[in-house]
């Protein structure tokens, strides 16, 4: 039976296959061996295409923790197929041109190992049904993100730019957690499907706003939107295969998904509208805006990214319009803008992927991606130059390629939003054709840039280390084949948008009736319209611009790198880094007395303080059973051995004292009818007095330590203190009823768990959870105290060696 | 360091034993009496424990050639895979089951899960308190 939730296992399970099979592969490249897993996954996702484009839907539960709401539950639908044909589809072509790209004396195991990590995480995230869930996979995107951009962690920018995507994608997710947990306390849900079924009863509710606030800011900074872009240039620091995988293609478009995702449950509200269509605007701007200046040419490329981003993001913000007016004939256009969004989504894939590998190649096979270094490539390197001029001109929007289609959709989007009156549009909503027709000019200026100053011109063999010459085919490949698709999708959109686009309109637009209707003819000529003027207007603005580059360039001097949000991050990177820093040294001053003075006087305060405020400190001895000789011998032997320590000369004879206290304990256990506290009481008590000798034997003699007496004077009462709030918290205990005992619930065990033996019934079975982390907590812990004796050890070495 | 206690190797060897078995016995009575894989598992380490003490970690090494932080790591995996075993089956996570079977020379007995979750309790608590009784003493002594 097929599953989706296996689809998503996939990946995990050779990831973690690989460390144990790399080294079979040392005659093959290891890339041809994982690139099956992608096609694989990608043959069986589109066999599912037809069915998913005539509505059906595939709904699958693992259940997880039940009782928490946290269910492996898995959807697929229309939205999420496109993103997983387009993890799995640009997963291939990326991993088949990194064979060629990366050489086999990298350490590939760890190469592949994320790569299929992140596309296992990524599947994961646009598949997830719950919240939890999907929050996992989020994450999981950012730390194999963190991973394959400081692949080359010798480069201190490569470890400066992990650090800085991961930190901001990071924080972004958190804030999308809190926006979950909101949503789960609204709604009692945290499947997708049902929150959006019941969304609209919550729309005056307290918690609304800050959830829709907290969720966008997830996807903005995952999705490099303004003003978080700044990542984004950063990560260009990865492989090149790695940037057209994850920070062109698909992670970063997961900001894009999850605001599509959840535009049936905010985006009926003006908030969403404004904030989604503005913040894509600005970044649009902004980016195609910073472009232009980039002399390398990933940079341009990543500035690129975002603006294309906030082309779809601003996209995605109009078409939500459409859920103001409910579903009719006159609001079907204005969700043109979400299918014009999910068909730009596909095409930027398409020939930014296209585009990235270009620069890959040159970056490869020349040794540079500075433009100022290269010039007039076009004769060496024809085919190289094919796919780069095909995905320039797609992206600056001309035909005969898709970028055309979706770019003269995004025009027509922006001029309708100018019709609507409502949100006081008829005034503001020029802003947005304008806008969008600046930026597109821009867009034109960096295109050109690609082509003219990078392919055509002179050739400057002097300045490049090694001779111009074409790609090996394989490199060519897959962007070829993207380059293909940019010009096939051109002359075939309307199959696209029937058997890929159409199924996704519907799981944006539930409530909207029969998919069918919210699909527009897709047609490259469609009469002179304002959009068409829009774009003449670009191509000559643009043309004027380009040619006259060197005039306004200066523009950008104009900017302060003091200013810039780059300049913001590390400031607050150092100070916080120097400001933590200061306050934990102010307390953390290697003085163990000071260290244990916090935590008791912390424990006073809070137990002690609580329960006395609380009341409830109360207790009665009348109802106690009366003492029996033996007890009052063995308080007095712990008694006894107690006060003794405090006048022991040795270690040894305070470890010892310390035994004879636990024993008591033990053997308190057993007159109370206690024998598995007895038993692990005992056993505690021996290993942890041969760990005390054990640890004591690299330690100098005791000496008495010669305290002020005021010192002395406080310790005292912080002492007697902490012993006093035990005795009376022990006391309390007994007569404590403010809530009802959970026991009776395990006196069950025997029919519930099998077992006779409640303690252990309730450690593996009723709380097995617990014992489990705390399983792994012993473990990491015996792996910490392991690492830092045997690392300290090999430092000293290698001092001594120095 | 070498001691030199014919009195504490000599009854060492018999009591390790003993307290092997005990430690075993323990940890498969946990079910129903009391005992169970943390308990079981430190009586087992203490018995290690003891036999590091008795006669000196080389030998110890050469006859039981376990590197004991594997042996915490299996513990850790066989302990986190009970849970997931568990979905394969289609139930929550950390679902437990057990069952009575009637074996030949044991007769009715009841077989059950959560032993083999609380065997990887037992081999993570050996494997973790030997690792750092070995570690702290092996630096500098």
């Amino acid at each position: 039976m097929f599953s989706v939730n296996l689809v998503i296992l996939i990946p995990f399970i050779v990831a973690a296959l690989l460390p144990f099979t790399y080294r079979r592969f040392k005659k093959t490249h290891l890339g041809w061996f994982v690139l099956i897993v992608p096609i694989a996954l990608f043959v069986i996702l589109a066999r599912l295409i037809p069915s998913v484009a005539s509505g059906k839907t595939y709904v699958h539960t693992y259940e997880w923790i039940p009782t928490l709401d946290f269910n492996f539950t898995t959807y697929l639908d229309g939205l999420s197929m496109i993103f997983a044909l387009l993890i799995t589809g640009v997963g291939s072509l990326v991993i088949l041109y990194s064979i060629f790209y990366l050489s086999s004396k990298e350490s590939l195991q760890h190469f592949y190992c994320y790569l299929l990590l992140f596309m296992g995480a990524m599947l994961g995230v646009v598949f997830s049904d719950n919240l939890m869930v999907l929050y996992v996979f989020w994450e999981l995107t950012s730390v194999s993100s963190f991973l394959l951009i400081a692949f080359w962690n010798h480069r201190q920018a490569s470890r400066f730019g992990a650090q800085k995507a991961m930190l901001i994608t990071v924080s972004g997710g958190i804030a999308m957690l809190v926006g979950f947990i909101m949503l789960h306390t609204m709604t009692g849900s945290f499947s997708i499907r049902e929150i959006i079924s019941s969304m609209s009863e919550f729309s005056d509710h307290a918690l609304f706003m800050p959830a829709m606030i907290l969720v966008l800011l997830g996807a903005f900074t995952k999705s490099a939107q303004f003003p978080f872009h700044i990542w984004l240039p950063d990560a260009m620091e990865a492989p090149t295969p790695v940037s057209a995988y994850l920070h062109s293609a698909t992670m970063v478009k997961a900001g894009i998904y999850l605001v599509a995702r959840f535009t049936p449950v905010f985006g009926a509200d003006e908030v969403w509208f404004w904030v989604v269509s503005v913040v894509g605007m600005i970044t649009l701007f902004w980016g195609s805006f910073n472009a232009v200046r980039q002399t390398d040419l990933k940079a341009l490329l990543a500035f690129s990214t975002i603006s294309q981003l906030g082309l779809i993001m601003s996209l995605l913000g109009l078409g939500s319009i459409a859920l103001q007016f409910g579903y009719s004939a006159d609001s079907v256009l204005y969700t043109q803008a979400t299918f014009a969004a999910l068909f730009h989504l596909i095409n930027h894939s398409t020939f930014k992927g296209a585009l990235f590998m270009v620069v890959g190649i040159l970056d490869h096979e020349l040794g540079t991606r500075d433009v100022r270094r290269l010039g007039g490539l076009m004769t060496f390197m024809p085919f190289t130059f094919t796919v780069a001029l095909i995905g320039s001109l797609s992206m600056a929007g001309l035909p005969p390629f898709n970028g055309f289609l979706s770019k003269e959709m995004f025009f027509a989007a922006t001029v309708h939003i100018m019709e609507v009156d409502i949100f006081s549009l008829p005034s503001l909503g020029i802003i947005f054709p304008v806008v969008a027709w600046i930026a597109s000019v821009f867009t034109f200026v960096y295109c050109a840039v690609i082509v003219f100053k990078a392919f055509l011109g002179n050739p400057q063999p002097e300045k490049l280390d090694k001779p111009i010459h074409e790609a090996p085919i394989g490199m060519l490949i897959s962007p070829m084949i993207l380059a293909t698709l940019v010009v096939g999708i051109f002359f075939f959109p309307n199959l696209l948008g029937q058997y890929i686009l159409q199924p996704a309109m519907s799981s944006v637009y539930p409530t909207f009736g029969e998919a069918v209707d919210l699909t527009p003819k897709v047609s490259a000529w469609h009469g002179v319209n304002p959009e068409l003027l829009m774009t003449i207007g670009v191509i000559i603005v643009g043309a004027i611009l380009f040619k006259f580059l060197k005039f306004w360039k200066p523009i950008y001097g104009l900017f302060s790198s003091r200013f810039t949000f780059n300049a913001l991050y590390s400031n607050l990177l150092a100070s916080s880094v120097s400001k933590s820093n200061t306050i934990t040294k102010f307390y953390m001053n290697g003085l163990l007395r000071h260290y244990l003075i916090y935590i008791f006087v912390f424990f006073i305060v809070t137990v002690g303080g609580y329960l006395f405020y609380s009341r409830a400190f109360s207790f009665d001895i009348s109802t106690n059973a009366s003492f029996r000789v033996y007890e009052v011998c063995l308080v007095a032997i712990m008694a006894v051995a107690a006060m003794s320590m405090l006048f022991a000369r040795s270690r040894m004879t305070a470890t010892l004292l310390n035994g004879v206290l636990g024993y008591s304990i033990a053997i308190f256990f057993v007159i109370f009818r206690a024998p598995d506290l007895a038993l692990t009481q005992l056993v505690v008590e021996s290993v942890t007095t041969a760990l005390f000798l054990l640890a004591f034997s690299h330690l100098p003699d005791w000496e008495k330590e010669k305290l002020p007496k005021g010192t002395k004077v406080v310790n005292g009462i912080i002492s007697i203190a902490v012993g006093l709030v035990v005795v009376l918290v022990g006391l309390s205990v007994v007569d404590f009823n403010q809530f009802e005992p959970i026991s009776s619930y395990f006196e069950d065990a025997y029919e519930l768990a099998g077992g006779a033996n409640i303690v252990n019934a309730i450690l593996g079975d009723f709380r097995g959870f617990d014992t489990m982390l705390e399983v792994v907590v012993l473990f990491i812990a015996g792996l910490g105290v392991y690492s830092m004796i045997k690392l300290r050890t090999k430092k000293e070495d290698e001092n001594i060696e120095d | 360091m070498k001691i030199n206690d014919v009195i504490l190797r000599t009854i060492s060897r018999i009591v390790v034993f003993i307290i092997l078995t005990f430690g075993v016995y323990l940890f498969l009575s946990g079910h129903n009496t009391p005992g169970g894989g943390f308990i079981g598992g430190l009586v087992l380490a203490s018995a290690i424990v003891l036999l590091y003490l008795s006669t000196d970690i080389e030998t110890v090494k050469k006859s039981l050639p376990l590197d004991f932080k594997y042996v915490a790591a299996i513990g850790v995996l066989l302990a986190t895979s009970t849970g997931f075993g568990s979905i394969v089956f289609g139930v929550p996570f950390m679902s437990q089951t057990f069952a009575y079977f009637d074996l030949p020379i044991f007769g009715k007995t009841e077989l059950t899960t959560v032993t083999i979750f609380e065997a990887g309790v037992a081999l993570t608590v050996v494997g973790v308190l030997v690792t750092i009784i070995l570690s702290i003493s092996e630096d500098g002594g």
